[in-house]
């Protein structure tokens, strides 16, 4: 088992449902995009503080949205939170409320059409804020193990070194926290097509292999209909040629860990292993594409209870997220010399043969421990905060996906 | 194929795999010995694009980190180039900027 180069005493902030968070925000969710710039124009009011914009901008109800937005606002990243409604959204805040209210964090509604529009709406909102940073600065810290850490991954600005540095040294590094108790996750069913058998015969028992093969199967199915797959003409300039080279890359990593269970988003491990997200909307093809980006998946993880997120990339992404904060793993050595501000950890280094993908997997997983603690990720430093939800639908997991 | 392994250029992933890796980038005019051939690059082949490690046939599964991620759409000698001029998926066409969009059609 790998410990820590630093046997450093890990601290959480504690929340009532026992989980821990390992940071402290105020989140600001607006419920229809008509509230989205009173809530950014509150936010804009603490540059620098740990308040954090997030947000679903459709007037439809959209029982996907709302279990999205009941996890994100309970998350244990999250400390207090100020809802933003205009009025007339079918967004049931009283709802949403009521269960943040449950969990023993301030909450606070403002609906701008009751609030005397947006002057006003923004400065109660700036006032509620500034008093519930204050509220949650003495929610208790108390220690915090690896076995009690969600961690999940995501690949964006993929390119072929993407599959052969990076993603397969996170691999390492979430074999190491697998070993350690934690939960991992990965995802983007539509990113397995072509390895649905390879990684079904990874899964604890049998019928969760076959809920892993038709959770890829319904990744095709949907993909097909939507005329292409989940690949974006710079993943082709960086010398990736097929959907299958592609996912190869994306599998591994993984790692090589039993595969515990399938979740879809808002569901949360409730012990160690490590967990597909399945990401493919149930049912008939409907709202576009199933991830418009990968803040999307981002949002996904952060909803199924990930503290952090490790993103590989080769072409250089730049991205970070509200609620949990993200370390990027660079694959491509070029890219980089050129964006190495953006990147925590250079995986280009086991293409330039100084270190080995187990090297790289043991940095990560220091990373992982050294954010945990309190250092900011590249990201978190430089203020990225992107966040996205749109529409989607899902079935609740059946019976198989979740074995004992 | 005990040359790929002494190449600084060239990775090869998988022992059942006819791709080679580019880890850093080809120029033209650079060699390599590529089973038992000494190749000679014509053009620049960037970080992680493929290279035959052997002769393809058309139709025959090219295999990447020991699993096939596609089909060649040719015949591709030893050293060529792999990708998408001379290889497809099994399973969804892939879509380049260059490729005729579907609402333009």
């Amino acid at each position: 088992m790998h410990s820590p180069s630093s046997s450093q005493r890990l601290e959480g902030y504690l929340r009532s449902d026992h989980r821990k968070g390992i940071r402290n925000y105020v989140v600001v969710a607006y419920l229809v995009e008509c509230a989205h710039h009173v809530a950014r124009e509150i936010v804009d009011g603490f540059r620098g503080q740990p308040v954090h914009l997030i947000g679903f901008g459709g007037c439809y109800p959209n029982a996907y949205a709302d279990r999205m937005m009941h996890s994100l606002c309970t998350h244990p990243n999250v400390g207090g939170v100020l809802l933003l409604s205009l009025g007339c959204e079918s967004f049931n805040r009283r709802r949403l409320a009521d269960a943040i209210a449950a969990t023993g964090r301030p909450v606070n509604t403002i609906v701008i059409q009751q609030n005397y529009g947006t002057r006003k709406s923004i400065e109660a909102g700036r006032a509620w804020v500034e008093q519930a940073l204050k509220q949650i600065a003495d929610v208790p810290r108390v220690a915090l193990a690896v076995n009690e850490l969600i961690v999940g991954t995501v690949c964006g600005g993929s390119d072929a070194t993407s599959g052969i540095a990076a993603n397969p040294a996170v691999g390492r590094a979430f074999d190491l926290l697998v070993e350690n108790g934690a939960a991992t996750i990965f995802e983007e069913t539509g990113e397995m097509i072509g390895l649905e058998d390879v990684m079904s015969a990874r899964a604890v028992t049998p019928e969760l292999g076959r809920e892993l093969k038709m959770s890829v199967e319904k990744a095709a199915r949907y993909y097909k209909v939507m005329g292409h797959a989940s690949f974006a003409p710079g993943n082709a300039e960086g010398g990736l040629t097929t959907i299958e080279e592609k996912s190869i890359g994306a599998y591994c990593k993984s790692g090589d860990s039993p595969i515990s269970g399938l979740i879809k988003p808002g569901d949360v491990p409730r012990h160690g292993g490590l967990y597909l997200l399945d990401v493919v909307p149930d049912g008939e093809v409907r709202f576009g594409f199933p991830n418009i980006n990968d803040n999307a998946e981002i949002a996904e993880l952060i909803a199924c209870g990930s503290h952090l997120i490790l993103f590989t990339t080769g072409r250089g992404s730049v991205v970070g997220s509200a609620i949990s904060p993200v370390i990027k793993i660079c694959a491509n050595p070029e890219t980089y010399e050129r964006m190495s501000d953006d990147m925590d950890i250079n995986a280009g280094k086991i293409l330039r043969l100084e270190a080995t993908v187990d090297d790289v997997g043991r940095e990560i997983y220091d990373k992982v421990l050294q954010v945990v603690s309190g250092v900011p990720s590249c990201s978190e430093e430089l203020g990225h905060q992107e966040f996205v939800l749109t529409y989607k639908s899902f079935e609740p997991i059946g019976p198989s996906c979740l074995p004992a | 194929m005990e040359a790929q392994q002494n190449s600084k250029k060239l990775l090869q992933i998988h022992k059942n795999d006819n791709v080679v890796i580019v880890v850093t980038s080809i120029r033209a005019g650079d060699h390599e010995v590529i089973d038992g051939r000494d190749i000679t690059f014509t053009q620049e082949i960037g970080i992680g694009h493929k290279v035959a490690a052997r002769q393809i046939k058309a139709g025959e599964k090219v295999y990447k980190c020991g699993v096939p991620i596609g089909s060649a759409k040719e015949d591709i000698p030893v050293g060529a180039h792999i990708h998408l001029h001379n290889l497809k998926s099994d399973y969804i066409s892939t879509y380049t900027r260059d490729s005729d969009h579907a609402f333009a059609k």
